[in-house]
């Protein structure tokens, strides 16, 4: 059963990296507070109108999300950078792309919690609604952040490995995540005005096909960025 | 120092004399289907002369899609092969092509400020092509940050693959977002008299991209073999200077 091995150091990968973050908290906290305060930085642009912030808040989160969640993937890598830790890493037998599926979840934990402090931030801030769409809007923020973390860990893979990191990995990164901003925020507009139209349904399977075409691309193509 | 023997480096070759005469065959073309846009084909009923801009914006279009469609090809049998001068050929064809999108972004601007009033619509088409140029300015940015040339072609050919993937998830998904677009142009759609001259620009473009992307690979290939040499120099006299 070797994909049963490879799932078992894809989780060993996942809790390493978790474990470093559980233990220093220096990049979640930091990422956090970047992700509240640009949620204020957006609320001071448009101007105090509680009509035009609420029809706004959408996009506003998704962008939040997108600018704050980001600056984990490099870090991601640059742990394993120290004292060539990727390169021990890359040395075990097995499939390495199991390294890839470890870092996605590990980043997949650590976006959505941010997600979670963000959500209901946003709730108070935008004031919308927030239980009753809150099935759906859980839905929308998975969907939408699977394909943001796959294609993000993927990206970073290389970036995190070159001199600009810093601007090199938005500008390859944000470029291929337009259908997920588009759809995202679509439906979560959708979700938040109680989905008046039945249109929610619709953009919540382009997230979901978006996530079936580059969660296996990028799984496939990150054998040729580690291999040396 | 041993002076660099590569053929590449003694004057002009066959090969690059046979580039230029394709060069200017390429620019006499353009000359010529613009003189014969002119002469020919009356002012559009709605649009007047401004119509005669589709004779340069379609067939600029078309080419830098092809451009992005050999980017994908060639990245796809480098992967396959390992054989640099895929790479070279994909890198070659990404310029060109980001230079080419960049006219078509900036010629469809100028039409449409007179025809729709305004200088940018979020139109599908209009949308995944600005999204195209910049998955491939981010492709050229990476090949610019790696220095090792066997890192550079692998993940680049990663890059420029999974970048061409994602054209027809930005349109499918925009067009959903909004569409205001007309009807895609093509000779069987316009009148005959400006399905001609739009045939005769095709063909010039087509021209166009083809020397390009040669002159761009047949440059790539001396700059390579420029490295090497020194590299080859340095190895064996200890010391390079350059």
């Amino acid at each position: 059963m070797s994909w049963r091995r490879e799932a078992a150091r894809a989780a060993a990968v996942a809790w390493k990296d978790l474990t470093a973050e559980r233990r220093t908290r220096a990049n979640f906290n930091a990422v956090a507070f970047l992700a509240i305060l640009i949620l204020l930085l957006f609320g001071f642009a448009l101007g105090p109108d509680t009509e035009a912030l609420r029809a706004a808040a959408a996009g506003i989160l998704w962008l939040t999300i997108l600018f704050s969640g980001i600056l984990a993937f490099n870090r991601s890598y640059q742990l394993e950078l120290e004292d060539g830790a990727l390169e021990t890493l890359l040395l075990y037998p097995g499939d390495r792309r199991a390294l890839f599926l470890g870092k996605v979840a590990a980043n997949l934990v650590f976006v959505l919690l941010m997600e979670a402090l963000v959500l209901p931030l946003a709730a108070v801030l935008y004031d919308l609604p927030l239980l009753r769409p809150f099935p759906g809007l859980a839905g929308v923020l998975v969907l939408g952040t699977i394909g943001f973390v796959a294609l993000g860990t993927f990206y970073a893979a290389m970036a995190s490995r070159v001199r600009a990191r810093e601007v090199l990995l938005p500008l390859l990164l944000f470029p291929m995540l337009v259908p997920v901003l588009i759809a995202a925020v679509e439906a979560t507009g959708a979700m938040l005005s109680g989905d008046p139209l039945r249109e929610g349904g619709s953009w919540l399977r382009l997230l979901a096909a978006f996530d079936l075409i580059f969660v296996p691309a990028s799984w496939i193509a990150f054998e040729y960025i580690v291999e040396e | 120092m041993t002076p660099v023997s590569s053929s590449e480096f003694s004057g002009p070759t066959r090969f690059a004399r046979a580039w230029t005469v394709l060069g200017w065959l390429a620019f006499a073309a353009l000359i010529g289907a613009h003189i014969v846009g002119f002469a020919i084909s009356r002012p559009d009923r709605d649009m007047g002369h401004l119509q005669k801009i589709m004779y340069l914006h379609f067939p600029v279009a078309l080419t830098a899609f092809g451009s992005f469609a050999v980017v994908f090809v060639a990245s796809g049998l480098y992967l396959l092969r390992r054989a640099e001068h895929y790479d070279l050929l994909a890198a070659s064809a990404a310029e060109v092509g980001v230079v080419l999108t960049a006219l078509t972004l900036s010629l469809g601007s100028i039409w449409a400020r007179p025809t729709w009033g305004v200088w940018w619509t979020w139109d599908p088409r209009v949308t995944t092509t600005a999204i195209m140029l910049l998955v491939y300015v981010g492709y050229l940015a990476l090949r610019a940050f790696t220095e090792d040339p066997e890192q550079r072609a692998r993940w680049s050919a990663a890059v420029g693959m999974l970048g061409f993937l994602n054209v027809p998830v930005v349109y499918m998904s925009v067009r959903w977002w909004r569409s205001i677009h007309q009807v895609q142009s093509s000779p069987s759609t316009v009148a005959p008299a400006y399905a001609l001259s739009l045939r005769l620009h095709f063909i010039a473009f087509l021209l166009i991209f083809v020397y390009f992307i040669g002159r761009r690979y047949h440059a790539a290939r001396l700059e390579r073999a420029a490295t090497a040499a020194v590299e080859e120099a340095a190895l064996t006299e200890g010391e390079v200077h350059v």
